[in-house]
């Protein structure tokens, strides 16, 4: 992997090279991903251009002859393909025929929500799975590490849509604690710090429910490498030198077992994307994954597609993120020139 | 072989996990002998409350099917589905592991690009466009999940057979004469096996965990009950028949935890000097 090249060099000039190489590899990965979605258009049953109209039947002649000259459908197949990529890199990614709006500004209304969604979500499970995963290989073979291991083990068994679903019914019907659907309090229009807080309510079953799966991986991850970590000669050397325990777990220990909690966080990234189609439809939050969601139940294409694109586009962009937060983390290379 | 077992079953967890799984696949093989008739097909009055009636024990869904009719032949869905889709992750990540390994060089860096991009892509939207587009049949459901559950297949052969490869016992087959078919197929995939058996479990329990993320969206074969499905059309009446969802997914939880711990028990097994180390 190109990390492990990067671990060999040093200085700032060889990470920004290693950034941008990062970059240019998305871009061929979001092309791609663009030439699957045209094969696929064209792999599915039936004419194309009903394919892109929605579901076959839906849309009316009119605007299937406007689709077909639009896209050169009778032009050959090479022709479509680089008028389908030209449309998407401007951010053209069609127009949903059920819904009488361009699939790109669906998208972007969704968007945010899905990004508060996510991020928090992997935030909150990143800093109790590593935390959990800290206090587990401190207490190894004890009864503590056996109930967080335990707890580690059901939790990564678990369906997320029905930990969602079994949350709402505990917490928002049986204890009325907290709301089980939507992102506000419908009618109310708060404002300023009450529209932020009413936000933060809706918010706390989707997140702890979606990040409970992750939370258990990171944890094991955290649990595992932690023990690994420890059984290496500079940390004998630290203990040798009288260092406290605590400075020790801190310092040497984590740090260094962080890394590969970090690589396994960024290639999760997809996956909490995943995840959160299913939450987002359980909780009725207005994000990307609930209009997926429900693009599948009106089959239109259309959205099913761009959703996947953008969702493959935020993954690269995470993915970037956590390449620089590892290169900012890993104690053996140094941003100084 | 004796040593495997007395490895595996010192490993508590795998000997629950073995015991949990043995139930599951008894159930699926039973089902139809049970249960003969279709569970789709309505028996009583709808919301029949579990236990209050000795012939419907966990009593009917919101249309009154037989809802332990249908957990058992969900069973059966689940274990196909995730049998078969791992076999077929297999068959596609094996060899192409196994090539990028061997062969090194330019052949190593196209299939390793091909397999990043697999698994850059956010795997379950993949899922859902391929069963969008497609016919939602169990055939497709299973090459759906086969599709997006090959690349750690391929990432893991590659690294063995990596370091197999410059092992003295495949330089003699070098020059003993042999093929590069036959050296792979003889020599290096033999012993990349236990690592490969452990993460095949894994699979599996993560291939019905999709398989029931799928139905329960609505993208499963509609002719087939299943788990996924049953909690999906319970859903909408969670507030007054809670266990229509409570008891499917308790299903999927202890399968898939049971496929977890037995992948533990085979790591512990197979792979004596890991767990040493980490012990």
């Amino acid at each position: 992997m190109a990390r492990t090249d990067l671990n060999t060099r040093t200085g700032a000039d060889s990470v920004i090279r290693f950034i941008l190489g990062r970059l240019v590899k998305a871009v061929f990965i979001l092309l791609a991903i663009l030439v699957f979605n045209f094969l696929l258009i064209h792999a599915a049953p039936g004419d194309p251009a009903a394919v892109m109209a929605g579901e076959a039947g839906a849309a009316d002649e009119k605007f299937l002859a406007d689709l077909r000259t639009r896209f050169g459908l009778d032009q050959p197949l090479y022709v479509q393909l680089f008028i389908y990529i030209k449309g998407a890199v401007q951010f053209d990614l069609g127009y949903s025929f059920r819904q009488q709006m361009s699939v790109a500004e669906m998208i972007g209304d969704r968007l945010p929500a899905t990004l508060l969604l996510t991020g928090v979500a992997f935030v909150l499970s990143l800093v109790l799975g590593v935390a959990a995963g800290v206090a587990a290989s401190a207490r190894q073979g004890r009864w503590g590490d056996t109930i967080i291991s335990t707890f580690a083990l059901l939790f990564y068994a678990t369906p997320l849509f029905w930990v969602a679903l079994m949350a709402t019914l505990v917490f928002s019907v049986w204890l009325g604690w907290l709301p089980g659907f939507g992102y506000s309090t419908i009618g109310a229009n708060y404002t300023g710090m009450a529209h932020v807080l009413d936000v933060a309510k809706h918010l706390v079953l989707p997140a702890s429910t979606l990040g409970l799966f992750f939370m258990a991986i990171y944890m094991r991850m955290t649990r595992a490498s932690m023990l690994e970590v420890s059984r290496l000669d500079f940390v004998k050397t630290a203990r040798a030198k009288g260092l406290k325990r605590g400075v020790i777990q801190r310092r040497h220990i984590l740090r260094n077992a962080l890394l590969p909690v970090i690589t396994l966080a960024g290639l999760q990234a997809g996956q909490i994307f995943g995840g959160a189609i299913l939450t987002e439809t359980v909780f009725a939050w207005p994000g990307i994954g609930r209009l997926m969601f429900e693009a599948i139940n009106q089959r239109d294409y259309n959205v099913i597609l761009g959703v996947f694109y953008i969702s493959a586009a935020m993954v690269l962009l995470f993915n970037l993120i956590t390449d620089v937060v590892y290169v900012i983390v890993d104690p053996r290379i140094r941003l100084t020139t | 072989m004796k040593n495997f077992w007395r490895r595996f079953s010192y490993n508590r967890g795998a000997v629950i996990g073995l015991f949990i799984l043995t139930l599951v696949i008894l159930t699926a093989i039973l089902a139809p002998f049970v249960f003969p008739q279709s569970p789709w097909k309505m028996v009583q009055r709808p919301f029949l409350p579990p236990f209050t009636d000795n012939a419907l024990l966990l009593g009917t869904d919101a249309l009154g099917r037989n809802v332990i009719s249908g957990l058992a032949h969900g069973a059966y869905v689940s274990l196909l589905v995730g049998l078969v889709s791992t076999i077929v992750a297999l068959a596609i990540g094996v060899p192409i592991g196994a090539l990028a390994g061997y062969f090194a060089g330019r052949t190593d860096d196209a299939l390793m690009r091909f397999t990043e991009f697999f698994q850059t892509i956010p795997s379950f939207a993949l899922a859902i466009v391929l069963l969008a587009i497609f016919q939602p049949s169990l055939m497709f459901v299973i090459i759906a999940i086969s599709i997006v559950s090959w690349p750690p297949v391929a990432r893991l052969v590659r690294g063995e057979v990596l370091s197999l490869r410059t092992r003295e016992f495949v330089e003699a087959a070098t020059l003993s004469g042999l093929g590069n078919t036959q050296i792979i197929m003889r020599h290096i995939l033999p012993n990349a096996l236990p690592p490969i058996i452990v993460l095949a479990s894994l699979m599996v329990a993560q291939a019905i965990l999709l398989e029931s993320s799928l139905s329960f969206l609505g993208l499963g074969d509609p002719n087939i009950m299943s788990w996924g499905y049953m909690i999906g059309a319970a859903r909408t009446v969670i507030r007054t028949a809670w266990w229509l969802s409570f008891l499917p997914g308790m299903a999927i939880l202890l399968t898939v935890l049971s496929l977890n711990l037995i992948g533990e028990g085979l790591n512990d097994a197979l792979n004596p000097r890991l767990t040493r180390k980490t012990q």
